[in-house]
């Protein structure tokens, strides 16, 4: 398929100040998918706050805003430059959640902007616990089980059908109290009793806990003709309860046989169909039970995320290029790999 | 016995210096290489491999150990094993054993240290070759002449080596409505258990079974299963086939395909390196999708020594454009090169035995 020729006109969306979770590794995606999409002859609109990124430099984009990244101010530019089309998936999660908030502003209807690699909606359906509980039940694929209560009579046996360990959350609490992991019946009533207490609403959600299962991620992509490929997997070799953030990752997963695996590849595909990421890539993690292989889905970021750069360099393709240019229309099968030719 | 210092001669000279994890004495075959991230059990396990001693270009193997289930024929069937850093401890809930102590107990000889980095790539430039491994004949010169002297696949029939000598019925499914009449020329378990899954019984019957035989059974459907080393010494095989084409749906895999081929009439030729891995794009002609599929051939069909103007390709690698998939166009017979019962490999082309299911029914109504 060739590329759209009804859009001329995209904007990025970059992703801001470096903080914990999201540094240089969204300047290179944007970077690359800048440079992608000008090699296609779009005009590219490009927004964002931190002018020390390699993206905001003159040459990357036709119009570079260095600008504070909020709805308001993407919307004003959006107002100004007219795109034809908006790019969500390269500027981590800032750009992703700044995307949705313009969406829900009316601004993109307004101007006639449309939305390219990933929808509100499917952003929705990724980003939303309860959305993406549903899509994967009705996918045949277990996330932890979990449970809210609203007295210690109730949490007992949301406990007793859960088993341990589980996570006490507070629900709706003042600046995000966390959490706590019981392993036994005493530390519930402690860790239950304090939730309801520091719960405004009173309830707490218990939740399976994975603490301690093989963690694992997979880096999948899509095209508009409904290709899917994994670019990799990738194995934590610190267990979940590490964010992945704090631990050494390895690409490929080193301790799942064949049969293992093609499970874990399957699941994948599925996710990214069932939330309807329409084109690019996907980061979807999974925890395996040590004992008995016992499988859940942890989350899926519709985008591009941090382990797609450490993706994008293990296997020599470059996730970032490929999203761009699947995103105005180009299938998988028609990009060829700059390292295998 | 482990960390013996092992030897890899090619025929044409080249050396590599190793150390055995497992077995011991000397080993000959074609040396291929698969690029399979995972899945060396199923690997080592699968007839299509005798005659070749395997690497693997995943540098690290072992980690998962061994289990009792991923095996897809009763046996190790390569001759030598060859892989850059074997792991002895592995981690997985369902390892029963070493691989080392595995490939032991089967009298394997596997080697490690090697840079099958330079190995794989000398392979791609020079093309497949035959090589010798050793713990007894440390010699480059003297076991790079066993390699040389050693058989290699052209002109060879090894499927009279691992095909059944009895016919067999596999033990799941037996009262299905289908019967499919499996020709085995080392066939997979997991085709018949891809049978199984979707309601045929499975007759799986020795490679020179003739067509009468065959068509005394009755079958729904014929599957032409997949096998080592080149087809064209298969001319008993071929002919069976030939008969059988205008009578009932067939389904042929790999060296299932390339008979086909032969039976329509083409001819066959040796891959400069071969398709051996796990991830393999294949496009489908019809639909334009593309499967990540399953591989593991040294052969292919000419398309063009096929006359026949009612055979037509069906599917290529994007890799380097080979047919990967045939059919005819008025009669239920079709065939791919790859493997759509993956193990090891992805689930992409489970849809061809859902197609040969339909193909059976179809004529059955």
């Amino acid at each position: 398929m060739p590329k759209r020729t009804d859009i001329s006109k995209i904007m990025i969306i970059g992703s801001g100040p470096i903080v914990i979770s999201q540094a240089c590794e969204f300047d290179y995606s944007g970077t690359q998918a800048c440079k992608a999409l000008k090699e296609e002859g779009y005009e590219i609109v490009l927004v964002n706050s931190n002018p020390a990124t390699i993206m905001t430099d003159p040459e990357m984009a036709d119009h570079t805003y260095i600008e504070p990244i909020t709805p308001d101010m993407v919307a004003m530019i959006i107002e100004r430059e007219r795109p034809d089309a908006l790019l969500p998936t390269l500027g981590g999660q800032t750009g992703l959640n700044t995307a949705v908030q313009v969406a829900d502003l009316g601004v993109l209807d307004r101007f006639g902007v449309e939305m390219i690699g990933a929808s509100a909606q499917v952003i929705k359906k990724a980003e939303d616990r309860d959305l993406f509980r549903e899509a994967m039940a009705s996918i045949g694929l277990r996330v932890p089980a979990s449970g809210i209560a609203r007295d210690m009579s109730s949490a007992r046996r949301i406990a007793r059908e859960i088993g341990y360990p589980l996570i006490v959350r507070p629900s709706f609490t003042l600046g995000g109290t966390g959490g706590g992991v019981a392993y036994n019946p005493e530390d519930l009533e402690r860790w239950a009793a304090w939730g309801l207490d520091a719960s405004l609403t009173h309830q707490i959600m218990l939740e399976e806990s994975v603490i301690g299962w093989k963690e694992f991620e997979l880096e999948v992509m899509r095209d508009g003709k409904d290709n899917v490929v994994i670019i990799c997997s990738i194995e934590n070799l610190d267990p979940m309860g590490i964010h992945t953030g704090d631990s050494i990752t390895v690409a490929p997963a080193q301790t799942l046989t064949d049969r293992e695996y093609q499970v874990m590849r399957d699941a994948s595909i599925a996710v990214i169909r069932e939330i309807g990421v329409d084109t690019g890539g996907s980061n979807i993690q999974f925890a395996v039970n040590p004992e008995n292989g016992d499988m859940v889905v942890i989350e899926m970021n519709p985008r591009v995320s941090r382990s797609s750069a450490l993706a994008s360099k293990a296997t020599g393709f470059p996730i970032a290029k490929i999203a761009a240019k699947l995103a105005v229309g180009y299938t998988l099968d028609e990009l060829p790999n700059d390292i295998t030719g | 016995m482990k960390n013996k210092k092992a030897l890899l001669a090619l025929e044409d000279g080249t050396i590599f210096h190793g150390t055995a994890f497992a077995g011991s004495g000397e080993a000959f075959g074609e040396v291929v290489f698969n690029t399979s991230m995972t899945g060396y059990q199923e690997i080592l396990t699968d007839p299509s491999y005798r005659g070749q001693i395997v690497t693997m270009t995943y540098p690290l193997i072992g980690n998962y150990g061994v289990n009792p289930e991923d095996v897809e024929s009763d046996r190790v069937q390569v001759e030598g094993f060859i892989v850059r850093e074997y792991e002895s401890v592995p981690s997985n809930w369902r390892s029963k054993q070493s691989l080392a102590d595995y490939l032991d107990h089967q009298g394997i000889l596997a080697i490690q240290g090697v840079d099958t980095r330079a190995l794989t790539r000398h392979i791609r430039l020079a093309g497949a070759m035959k090589g010798a491994i050793s713990t007894t004949d440390l010699n480059p010169e003297s076991l790079a002449q066993k390699a040389a002297d050693a058989p290699g696949l052209v002109g060879r029939d090894l499927v009279r080596e691992v095909t059944r000598q009895e016919a067999f019925e596999w033990p799941e499914g037996r009262h299905a409505p289908l019967r499919v009449v499996a020709v085995d020329c080392g066939m997979k378990y997991n085709m018949a258990r891809s049978l199984v899954q979707r309601g045929c019984t499975v007759t799986i019957v020795p490679a020179h079974t003739d067509a009468d035989d065959i068509r005394a059974m009755k079958p729904d459907g014929i599957l032409l299963s997949n096998g080592p080393g080149d087809p064209e010494p298969l001319t008993y095989v071929v002919e069976t086939v030939r008969r059988l084409i205008p009578e009932f749906p067939i389904f042929g895999i790999c060296l299932g395909h390339q008979i086909l081929g032969l039976a329509f009439g083409g001819r066959t030729y040796k891959l400069k390196f071969g398709h051996r891995g796990s991830n393999h794009p294949v496009k489908n002609l019809a639909t334009g999708k593309v499967e990540i599929t399953a591989q593991n051939h040294g052969f292919c069909v000419d398309m063009d020594s096929i006359d026949d103007p009612e055979v037509e390709i069906t599917h290529i690698n994007l890799n380097d454009q080979t047919v990967e998939g045939l059919r005819h166009r008025r009669l239920p017979v079709f065939s791919v090169q790859y493997h759509p019962e993956a193990f090891p490999g992805p689930h992409d082309a489970g849809y061809l035995f859902d197609r040969f299911v339909e193909s059976m029914n179809d004529e059955n109504s």
